[in-house]
C-alpha cells in the first residue's frame, strides 16, 4: 500500500515506516519562536535545567506581534528575547523584518520535507512548501530547544483534490474558506490536509501559503502541498529525488477524499464570529462596514497587494472607510514600493503600516469598538480579536476586501 | 486511580483560545495576572465565580484557535480540577497535558447535566452525574507518563537529573 504525504515526510525524518495512528519521535529541523512567547519559553527552558540549545542554528526568533510596541510592557519581551539569544548563541533573530510565517519561508529557513514547529498555531503555513509544520505551546518548545525532538501521532489524511480553472475574482482564500465551511471548525482536528489537482499545481506558492495557513482553522495538524519547480524556486533549492517523491500515493489510505471543481468556487466570507460560518458574498451584500484590513500572514503578500491594487487603481475608498494595509514582510513592503503598488493603494486612501501582526491580533493600529464592522483578509474572526467583543469581523480575500472598501459595504 | 467531586460550569461548542484568554492580556507578567480575564469575551463574570476544584463541562472543539499555552494555564490558575468536553483542539490538548491539566472526553455528559450540578470523576474509569454513569477511556501511555510526572517541565527536569 502507498503512503500519504505526511507519512512520507515522517518516514524520511525518522527512518520508521510509520502509518497514521503510530506515535513516533521526530527529529526537528527548525523551530520558530515569536515575541509573545519568548519570555515563557526562556523561563521553561531554564526551569527544565537545560544548559545549552540542541542546535542554535536551527532556532529562529521573530519579533512580529509586538512591533512596533503599542504598550510599554511589550518591550520587556524584546529585552528577554535578546538576552536569551545572546546567552545561548542564537544568530537568527529578526527584530522588525515582518510576520513570522512569512519570514520562515521567505528567508529560507524551511525547505521541502523539513519537520518544523513554532509557538504559533499558523505554523501550518509551511506545508505550502512541502514541510510538515505545526504549532505547539511554549513548554514543548522549551523541551525541543533542549532535546531537538518531539513526539507526535502520525495523523490520518484528508485528501482534497481541486481541478479546473478558478473563476475571475476567486482566489485561494475563497477555496480555503469554502473548505473550512464544508469541514467545520473541527472537521480536520488531529488530521493532515493534503492538497492536489491541477488547480493547486497552477497556483503560486503565495496562494498555497494562504491555504496552508488556514488549515488550522479546520483544526488540522498540517496542510500539505507537494513541492514542485515553483517551490524549488521560492525556497532556492534544487529538488532532489527525496523531494520529488513527496506526494501522496494514489493507493495510500485516506480517511476522506474531497473533490472540488475549481469552476464552482465563488467569492465567500466567514461571517462573525466563526471561521466556519461561510456565506457567498453575493448573499450578504449591502451590509455597511467601517473598516477594511488587508494584511497578515494569510494575505499580506505581494500577490495580495497586487490584487487589491488592481481593484483600487485610480479610485477612492468610501470616505468613512478606514482601509489599513499591512505588507507581511519588509521584503514585500520594499517590492511593493518599487513596483508602485503602495503608491496606488495610498492614492486610493489606504493607510499603510509597518510589516507585522499589528491589527490581526488586535494589538495595534486600527482596533475597533462596539458595533463596528470590519472586512479583513486575515484568518480569524473570533470574538474580541480586533477590539471589543462586539466588533463584527468578516473574513475575505484581498480582492473582495478591496471592493468592499470602495463601496463602503459588503459587495462582490 | 484518583477520584474527586466538583461543581460544574457549562460552556458550549468551539470555545476558542481568544475567549479563554484574549490576546490583549497575554503580555501580562504572570498567569495569575491574566486569570481574572479568563473567558471575559463570553462571560466576564465567570473567572470571579470559579472556585478551587470546580469542573468545566463543554461541547466540541474546546480550545480551538491559537497555540497560547496560557489558555490551559489560566484555567488551572483559576482552580479548575478537570475539563470534560465532547472533543478538544489538538494544540490545546497537548498544552494541557504538558501542564498537568486533566482533560476527559465524553460525548454525552454535556447535554445531560446543568450548571451547578455536582459530579464525581473516577479518573480512567467513569464520571458519575445525577445517578448516571458515563464511562471514560484512558489516555495513551506516553501522555499518562507526562501527566503522572506532573507535566512536561518535571519530566524534563528528571531527564536532566534535577529530580527523581
Ligand atoms: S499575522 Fe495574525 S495570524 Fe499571522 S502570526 Fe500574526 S497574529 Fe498570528
Amino acid at each position: 500500500m502507498g503512503s500519504t504525504l505526511i507519512e512520507k515526510i515522517i518516514k524520511n525524518n525518522t527512518g520508521i515506516d510509520a502509518k497514521a495512528g503510530d506515535i513516533v519521535t521526530v527529529n526537528v529541523d527548525r523551530v520558530m519562536i515569536h515575541d509573545i512567547f519568548i519570555p515563557f519559553v526562556a523561563e521553561k527552558f531554564e526551569e527544565m535545567g537545560f544548559k545549552k540549545l540542541w542546535d542554535p542554528d536551527k532556532v529562529v526568533l521573530i519579533y512580529d506581534h509586538l512591533v512596533p510596541a503599542s504598550q510599554v510592557d511589550d518591550t520587556r519581551h524584546f529585552r528577554i528575547g535578546d538576552e536569551f539569544a545572546a546567552k545561548y548563541g542564537m544568530k537568527h533573530v529578526h527584530h522588525s523584518d515582518g510576520i513570522c510565517h512569512q519570514l520562515m519561508t521567505e528567508a529560507g529557513y524551511v525547505k521541502p520535507g523539513n519537520v518544523v514547529f513554532g509557538t504559533d498555531s499558523h505554523t501550518t503555513t509551511y506545508g505550502s512548501v512541502g514541510a510538515f509544520s505545526s504549532g505547539i505551546g511554549y513548554t514543548e518548545m522549551a523541551s525541543i530547544l533542549g532535546t531537538g525532538k518531539l513526539w507526535i501521532k502520525v495523523p490520518e489524511t484528508i485528501r482534497v483534490n481541486i481541478n479546473g480553472k478558478l473563476p475571475e475574482n476567486v482566489t485561494s482564500k475563497d477555496i480555503i474558506l469554502t473548505l473550512i465551511g464544508d469541514l467545520g471548525a473541527d472537521g480536520a482536528t488531529y488530521k493532515s490536509l493534503e492538497f492536489a489537482g491541477d488547480t493547486v499545481e497552477n497556483m503560486s506558492v503565495a496562494s498555497r501559503m494562504t491555504i496552508s495557513n488556514m488549515a488550522i482553522e479546520a483544526g488540522a495538524k498540517c496542510g500539505l502541498f507537494s513541492p514542485d519547480e515553483k517551490t524549488a524556486e521560492y525556497c532556492n533549492v534544487t529538488l532532489d529525488d527525496t523531494m520529488k517523491n513527496l506526494y501522496g500515493d494514489e493507493d495510500a489510505s485516506y480517511c476522506r477524499v474531497i473533490n472540488y471543481n475549481a469552476e464552482d468556487f465563488v467569492p465567500v466570507m466567514a461571517c462573525p464570529s466563526q471561521v466556519d460560518k461561510i456565506r457567498p458574498v453575493s448573499e450578504i451584500k449591502e451590509i455597511p462596514i467601517d473598516q477594511v484590513f488587508i494584511g497578515s500572514c494569510t494575505n499580506g503578500r505581494l500577490e495580495d497587494l497586487h490584487n487589491a491594487a488592481a481593484v483600487l487603481k485610480g479610485k477612492k475608498v468610501a470616505p468613512f472607510v478606514k482601509l489599513i494595509v499591512t505588507p507581511a514582510s519588509r521584503k514585500i513592503y520594499r517590492e511593493a514600493i518599487a513596483d508602485g503598488t503602495l503608491s496606488i493603494l495610498s492614492e486610493a486612501g489606504a493607510m499603510i503600516t509597518h510589516p507585522g501582526c499589528g491589527l490581526c491580533c488586535g494589538r495595534a493600529g486600527g482596533i475597533l469598538t462596539d458595533g463596528e464592522r470590519v472586512v479583513a483578509t486575515n484568518n480569524r474572526n473570533f470574538l474580541g480579536r480586533m477590539g471589543t467583543s462586539k466588533v463584527e469581523i468578516y473574513l475575505a480575500s484581498p480582492i473582495t476586501a478591496a471592493k468592499c472598501a470602495l463601496a463602503g459595504k459588503i459587495t462582490d | 486511580m484518583e477520584k474527586f467531586k466538583g461543581r460544574v460550569w457549562i460552556l458550549g461548542d468551539d470555545i476558542d483560545t481568544d475567549i479563554i484568554i484574549p490576546t490583549e492580556y497575554l503580555a501580562l507578567k504572570t498567569v495569575n495576572d491574566m486569570a481574572p480575564y479568563a473567558f471575559s469575551p463570553l462571560r466576564p463574570e465567570l473567572a470571579g465565580q470559579i472556585k478551587e476544584g470546580d469542573i468545566i463541562v463543554a461541547g466540541k472543539n474546546f480550545g480551538c484557535g491559537s497555540s497560547r499555552e496560557q489558555a490551559p494555564e489560566v484555567i488551572k490558575a483559576l482552580g479548575i480540577r478537570a475539563i470534560i468536553a465532547k472533543s478538544y483542539a489538538r494544540i490545546f490538548f497537548r498544552n494541557s497535558i504538558n501542564n498537568g491539566l486533566l482533560l476527559i472526553e465524553n460525548p454525552d455528559l454535556h447535554d445531560e447535566i446543568k450548571e451547578g450540578d455536582e459530579i464525581e470523576v473516577n479518573v480512567g474509569e467513569a464520571i458519575f452525574a445525577n445517578g448516571k454513569k458515563y464511562p471514560i477511556s484512558s489516555l495513551p501511555e506516553n501522555l499518562l507518563d507526562i501527566l503522572n510526572a506532573g507535566g512536561l517541565v518535571k519530566a524534563m527536569r528528571r531527564l536532566n537529573g534535577l529530580e527523581d
